[in-house]
């Protein structure tokens, strides 16, 4: 898959709230389907169509032993999809200390101003 | 106290910051209004300075803006107009960079939220499609040489700056 149509997997995939349950599961250790549908009010057919998402996005993998089957966090393909929106809340972050510093600078203006 | 940045995508062709503030929201739309409050932090990153802030608030009105490095000399410039001006709550603005990197232009969509003395600020920026919104994202994914880093921080200290 080409990167960008594979971020926006990963991205479509994140999108839902179970799905990013199933992920912050997974991110303590491997589970089963069973294991993973336990927290949920949902069949295992559902969650099967979530792990579904997850597996095509390339968040997660299946295991091999034959009968658990436990699927495991890709941590690289998150992180991948991560990358890009943290060093833009980064630039933006201090864009906003920078605000925050001015607007500190305003208050106390307007408080003299009016004490005047 | 919830200072901490987000920023996340948004159906198709969006993407939304928010962010809160320890101030009134009059406050922090001048800083957005106001051409010489906003070049005291409108910057990117260090080194960065803001030599154009060209500003007529107004619905029609344009803006105009560049961005110098001044170890080099490179510059990054955008601008745009003012679609809908309502102080002190709402500013929406299109963007455009001179040398664009993703199609067409965004359409950003500023809305200040007071509570007891705090404001939460929330930018929405939609691209014209959700291949341009890639293109943007695409600009920093699939260079992860160092160099294109710094091309990349360059690039969005221009779009930081454009945001509102």
């Amino acid at each position: 898959m080409q990167a960008t149509h594979r971020l926006d997997a990963v991205f479509a995939a994140l999108a839902d709230p179970t799905r990013r349950a199933i992920i912050a599961r997974l991110a303590t250790g491997q589970a089963s389907v069973m294991e993973l549908a336990e927290p949920f009010a949902m069949s295992q057919p559902a969650i099967s169509k979530h792990l579904k998402v997850l597996e095509r996005a390339g968040l997660i993998s299946r295991g091999r032993e034959a009968q658990r089957r436990p699927r495991r966090l890709e941590a690289k393909r998150l992180e991948e999809a991560d990358q890009w929106l943290e060093r833009y809340r980064k630039l933006w972050e201090a864009n906003y200390q920078r605000l925050d510093t001015l607007l500190e600078q305003l208050k106390t203006q307007e408080k003299e101003r009016k004490s005047r | 106290m919830k200072r901490a940045l987000t920023i996340t995508k948004s159906g198709d062709r969006d993407l939304v910051m928010t962010r809160e503030f320890d101030a009134p929201r009059k406050l922090v739309y001048d800083a957005h209004t106001k051409p010489d409050l906003v070049r005291r932090w409108l910057l990117g990153p260090p080194g960065w300075t803001m030599p154009v802030c060209d500003m007529d608030v107004r619905v029609g009105g344009t803006y105009r803006w560049v961005w110098r490095k001044e170890t080099d000399g490179s510059e990054m410039g955008m601008g745009g107009v003012y679609r809908e001006v309502k102080a002190p709550e709402r500013l929406v603005t299109t963007e455009r960079f001179d040398e664009a990197w993703y199609p067409g232009e965004s359409l950003n969509t500023l809305v200040l939220i007071e509570q007891g003395g705090r404001t939460t600020l929330t930018q929405t920026m939609r691209y014209e499609s959700p291949a341009a919104r890639e293109a943007v994202i695409k600009s920093g994914m699939e260079k992860g040489v160092e160099a294109s880093y710094d091309r990349l921080a360059d690039v969005l200290a221009a779009s930081a700056a454009t945001q509102r």
